[in-house]
């Protein structure tokens, strides 16, 4: 009625793209926050006690990051998919045994650790074949998965334990060993973390786990391979559970019946506060390695600056919460700017 | 810039004699449709002639029982949408199923990305396509923009922009308008008939009559299931097109019975919640059946929410029978006599997995609790009561609701309220997805409310059924109510002008 122009109708538009560089601002900031905080933390602790970042220092720090960094990075593969994997302190605990008997035969450390990491590599089938075909929620199926599993290392492991004085010494060194400050073990999960983020980022089938995550009915009807997706996503994050199995041998020595128990919730713990959104289709495997960094970092900070180390699991839970709180905040702030400058436009 | 119809070319797309049945249900029934290559066709029809069914059975998600889909003269069979898409035929529906987190080029092209070596996707491409698919469109949309937030508008033009980076030839539009504001709907318009001029396919379906006449070529349609006519638009008048789409007494799909009014039952007062509704302000009187027309996203919902206590209001007041309501409190609203028949019946109105007898026996609860246990005889009898009185059919009554059609579904939660012996009723959405039969069995009931005195108010996106039940229409326009029109003057034209907000003439 009123229409008569032909074409394009005069687009009354929007300045062109401020709402693209007000969302990708906050979405860097996201992980940039984290870093200021875990500097911060580093800084503050070095200002009290300047023994802290020592080489042997650094050293440790990374360390202790290195195995939590590796799960996280496996655990964030499924929390972008709107899944959850409970189970990788089971399959850590049971792979790290698994290579402590076979270096303790007299095996190769390659092949335990190829044996830690296909053990990882079936515990994450296993997960990634329930979830995606039972129609079950993820919650339910690896919390089963993380009992069996726990259960099986149980039964053959019994009372027995690994200590540093079965394994050969080179894989211990290996373990403790690095490049002046910086560990063997750090570079492995560096370049593991690289290797992810570039995956998610330059493959399709990388950017297919965000789209599933994101809205698993469009994924579908965009033809993505919705199940064969979420079975890569937990196979991935199961066998660097294997793989966090073998470092953790090298590096402590010491494997029981009991490694790993309840390390899921640390793992998931890291990946919310590195800002992986637990409803899926956002956050990167940086934030979630800086998450296990702030993390970890926690446990040495306190005891550097003196305070009591029992206050560490407070602190996490804290920091949990304030990344969730801040995550919903800024999600509230974000939609309210892209409304009112609809409503402007309008 | 209309062309005479032309009957050169061949079909690109066809039904002929098509079926298909759901259960007992014939949705469509013999019907044939032949769209050719550049021209924008309409499909006609009221709720449940089985556009729906037709849209479908084209974009490979239902297979017809008996007829045939011909693409280029040639019978084909779609086993998913896959293959229809491979066919190149594209479906926009209402509301557009797009990744929030992704950017607009990754929602384009997810699945399909140009790839550079090894497999890598090549970002610059994706996004040079996407910018040279925004042109070709005429409309401004940044490539690296996330797809959250963005309007419906703009998703729908994400999602053409899709069906063109895989060159559909023929593009499904469902009502695509419906929650469009008029300057949208204009920037759409121009895009269709680019389309067109490009020698796609629009196969549009609207229920705003002008629409069809402002923008098609060609109009076919249905009504119960079977092929009415396909003619061109040229000639004809909307009139025409409602006798074709209806073809049946109106009284008898809206038998409204004349009221005369009654004291005020339900009083709102300046009620705003702020940045979805402002200052609403209604009565509804006993025995008066008042329509809240608007278009979806308008608010209705929500202050019909609200008013029942489910969500909370920042200003204003609620009166029910004189009696003051409490903010947020939906067990004072019910203790006053309101009832809230909610919009979505699998979601909010049921408990799908329950039996008939216990989802109605819910609200009564209060009375048929003895010693703090249920007194299931009570429960039962009054459930049984209440299904017998609304005729819902069903094998058993302990059988789970969701065993049941739609249309049974929504008499029992309206049974369900019903039970509670309300003085004010809310009905939002009461036919939505129900049969015609159904539908008119509604419509007895809620007149008959009427006429024994139950204040009615009426949330309907189905302008007919507003015009054919309501005594009063109020209009809402972007949280605001802009008109309110006396059942003698509420016409299409004037409903629609106020819920689109173009000032009424």
């Amino acid at each position: 009625m009123t229409v008569t122009a032909p074409d394009h109708a005069p687009p009354a538009e929007v300045p062109k793209s401020s709402g693209t560089r007000l969302v990708d601002r906050v979405f860097k900031m996201r992980e940039l926050a984290i870093l200021v905080v875990f500097l911060v933390m580093i800084a503050v602790t070095q200002a009290g006690n300047s023994e802290f970042l020592s080489e042997q220092g650094i050293k440790d720090l990374l360390l202790n990051a290195t195995i939590l960094v590796l799960v996280a990075t496996g655990q964030s593969l499924v929390v972008i998919t709107r899944n959850v994997d409970l189970s990788v302190g089971s399959t850590l605990g049971i792979s790290a045994f698994a290579a402590g008997t076979c270096l303790h035969g007299g095996g190769n450390a390659v092949v335990a650790i190829a044996l830690a990491v296909l053990l990882g590599v079936g515990c994450g089938l296993l997960n990634g074949l329930l979830v995606s075909l039972g129609q079950v929620p993820a919650l339910v199926v690896t919390l089963g998965t993380l009992y069996i599993i726990r259960g099986i290392d149980s039964i053959w492991v019994g009372s027995r334990q690994i200590t540093a004085a079965d394994l050969p010494g080179g894989f211990v060194d290996f373990g403790s060993g690095g490049l002046s400050a910086i560990p063997w073990l750090a570079l492995i999960a560096l370049a593991v973390l690289l290797a992810t983020a570039y995956y998610l980022k330059h493959f399709g089938s990388g950017r297919e786990l965000y789209a599933l995550g994101s809205n698993p009915e469009a994924a579908r009807l965009a033809g993505i391979p919705v199940r064969k997706r979420i079975l890569a996503a937990y196979t991935v994050c199961g066998a660097l559970a294997g793989l966090a199995g073998a470092l953790y041998l090298a590096r402590f020595g010491n494997v029981d019946s009991g490694t790993g128990n309840g390390y899921e919730l640390t793992v998931v713990s890291a990946v919310v506060v590195g800002g992986v959104a637990f409803t899926g289709g956002s956050g990167s495997v940086y934030g979630a390695a800086l998450g296990g960094l702030l993390l970890t970092s926690i446990n040495s900070v306190l005891p550097a600056l003196g305070v009591s180390s029992v206050w560490v699991l407070a602190i996490n839970g804290v920091l949990l919460l304030l990344a969730i709180a801040v995550d919903r905040i800024v999600a509230l702030r974000v939609a309210a700017a892209l409304k009112k400058r609809k409503a402007r436009h309008a | 810039m209309t062309h005479p119809p032309d009957p050169g070319p061949a079909p690109v797309l066809a039904l002929r004699d098509v079926s298909k049945s759901f259960g007992a249900v014939r949705a469509l029934r013999g019907v044939s449709l032949e769209l050719f290559p550049g021209e924008v066709h309409a499909l006609a029809g009221e709720n449940g002639a089985g556009k729906s069914t037709l849209i479908k059975t084209l974009a490979g998600v239902h297979r017809p029982d008996a007829g045939q889909v011909l693409l280029d003269g040639e019978p084909v069979a779609f086993h998913g949408p896959g293959d229809a898409r491979d066919a190149g035929i594209a479906v926009i529906y209402q509301e557009p199923t797009l990744f929030p987190d992704l950017s607009i080029a990754e929602n384009i092209f997810m699945g399909r990305q140009p790839r550079r070596a090894l497999g890598r996707i090549d970002h610059k491409a994706t996004h040079a396509a996407t910018a040279a698919l925004m042109r070709r469109l005429g409309v401004d949309l940044d490539p690296d923009r996330p797809a959250r937030g963005l309007s419906i508008a703009d998703q729908q033009i994400v999602e053409i922009a899709k069906a063109l980076s895989f060159d559909a030839r023929v593009l499904i539009m469902d009502e695509p308008t419906a929650a469009l504001t008029g300057s949208e709907v204009a920037r759409l318009f121009g895009v269709v008939r680019t389309l067109g001029e490009q020698g796609a396919v629009v196969l549009f379906i609207s229920h705003r009559l002008e629409e069809i006449f402002q923008i098609c070529r060609r109009v076919t349609t249905l009504r119960d299931g079977a092929w009415i006519a396909s003619e061109p638009v040229d000639g004809m008048t909307e009139d025409d097109l409602v006798r074709r789409m209806v073809g049946r007494d109106l009284d008898e799909l809206y038998p409204k019975q004349d009221v005369t009014p009654g004291d005020v039952a339900l009083s709102v007062r300046r009620l705003t919640r702020e940045g979805v509704f402002t200052d609403v302000s209604f009565e509804v009187r006993r025995g008066e059946i008042v329509g809240l027309a608007g278009l979806v996203g308008a608010g209705r919902t929500e202050v019909a929410r609200a008013v029942f206590g489910v969500d909370r209001w920042d200003a204003g007041e609620v009166d029910v029978d004189g009696r003051r309501l409490t903010n947020g409190a939906p067990s004072t609203a019910m203790a006053a006599g309101l009832a809230l028949v909610p919009e979505d019946r699998r979601a909010q109105g049921l408990v799908m997995d329950m039996s008939i007898e216990r989802n109605i026996g819910l609200t009564g609860l209060r009375t048929t609790v003895k010693a703090g246990l249920v007194d299931r005889g009570a429960e039962r009898s009054r459930s049984l009561d209440w299904a017998v009185k609304l005729q819902v059919k069903y094998a058993r009554i302990a059988d789970a609701v969701s065993t049941l059609s739609g249309g049974n579904q929504q008499k029992v939660v309206l049974a369900k309220w019903l039970a509670t012996g309300p003085k004010v009723l809310i009905v939002d959405e009461p036919t939505r997805g129900i049969d015609v039969g159904t539908k008119a069995e509604v419509h007895r009931l809620l007149s008959q409310l009427a006429a024994d005195g139950v204040a009615v108010l009426m949330i309907s996106s189905d302008l007919p059924e507003i015009l054919g039940m309501a005594d009063r229409v109020l209009v809402m326009h972007e949280g605001r109510i802009t008109a309110e029109i006396p059942r003698s003057d509420a016409t299409e034209e004037t409903v629609m002008a106020a819920a689109t907000g173009r000032a009424a003439a």
